[in-house]
């Protein structure tokens, strides 16, 4: 018998529950992929609606939008935009607190908490960022920098929840910071981050974590 | 080489019993429910663990009633820390003595 392998496998044991212990586990990965369809479904109608208000000679969104943005669009967008985050939080609330009660847990423990302020001090500083860009007619960079905010308070959460959610963080960190350096095609790249990356992410842990226990 | 394993705590062997005191280390107190699923074991196995912890005077046992049903949770004793944390201790030394 190796001593020193059985040791080094009980360090790792114990290293693995203080971590998973003091951290939110509910997290459902359903959430995810519903947030992502969400965004994808509120980037469309926001994408038919331009179109249908640009009419004439239209040609792409990323050579009009900067030039004749209306108050109307922004109301538009921001109404969209606010649907779109309440859908979501609804279903992952609805879905992770399905979660918990599977697994017999409570859902509004020490550990949610954490998370949610984690999470929420990047996230409200880059909605308010994002408000003053738009007041300040800064149209192409909003998108971009939502990616950017939501990635940071992602990354900021990830101490409080599975470990995996690191990886989205980083992930839309990048995607925002490429959507700087392009401001033509912030809406594509919203898409990816908001929706393609949270249907991706979601699905993973759903399957990883989830599916075995039904 | 025998007072090095002499220090490792027999207490902590089984891998269920190592997750009960990591998990109490890190929280101030922890319900069955929640240990069962972290450690994904049985209610009979995780019981009888519990209980032979709890015989050792390393953790205590708390009953209160949530509505109409009972809820245990379990807090680690200050003698219980320190024997983990001695368990750790000879863990390490065992690794360091074999380099």
């Amino acid at each position: 018998m190796n001593e020193k392998e059985q040791s080094l496998q009980q360090l790792r044991d114990i290293k693995m529950m203080m971590e998973r212990s003091s951290r939110f586990i509910s997290l459902s990965g359903l959430s995810g992929v519903f947030a992502g369809v969400f965004a994808l479904i509120g980037a469309a109608v926001f994408y038919m609606y331009l179109n249908t208000q640009m009419a004439s000679g239209y040609h792409s969104i990323a050579e009009r939008l900067p030039m004749d943005v209306s108050i109307d669009y922004l109301t538009f967008g921001i109404l969209d935009a606010a649907v779109i985050l309440f859908l979501s939080i609804g279903f992952g609330i609805f879905f992770t607190t399905r979660k918990a009660k599977r697994d017999g847990l409570n859902i509004w423990d020490r550990k949610v908490g954490h998370l949610l302020i984690n999470l929420s001090i990047p996230l409200i500083a880059g909605g308010l960022f994002c408000l003053i860009l738009l007041s300040y007619g800064l149209f192409g960079l909003v998108a971009p920098c939502t990616l950017l905010f939501y990635g940071l308070a992602l990354l900021n959460a990830s101490k409080y929840t599975l470990d995996e959610i690191k990886w989205l963080g980083i992930s839309e960190i990048g995607l925002g910071l490429i959507g700087c350096m392009n401001l033509g095609y912030g809406m594509t790249i919203w898409c990816i981050g908001f929706g393609v990356l949270h249907i991706v992410y979601g699905a993973f842990m759903y399957f990883r974590y989830e599916y075995k226990q039904q | 080489m025998k007072h090095l394993i002499d220090n490792i705590n027999k207490s902590f062997e089984s891998r269920v019993r190592l997750g009960v005191m990591s998990s109490l280390m890190v929280n101030e107190s922890i319900d069955f429910l929640t240990l069962k699923t972290l450690l994904e074991v049985t209610d009979g196995n995780l019981a009888s663990h519990i209980s032979a912890l709890e015989a050792e005077g390393f953790l205590i046992v708390k009953k209160e009633f949530v509505g109409k049903k009972t809820k245990t949770s379990y807090t680690a004793t200050k003698f219980g820390k320190q024997a983990f944390m001695s368990h750790l201790k000879a863990l390490e030394d065992l690794i360091k003595s074999q380099k």
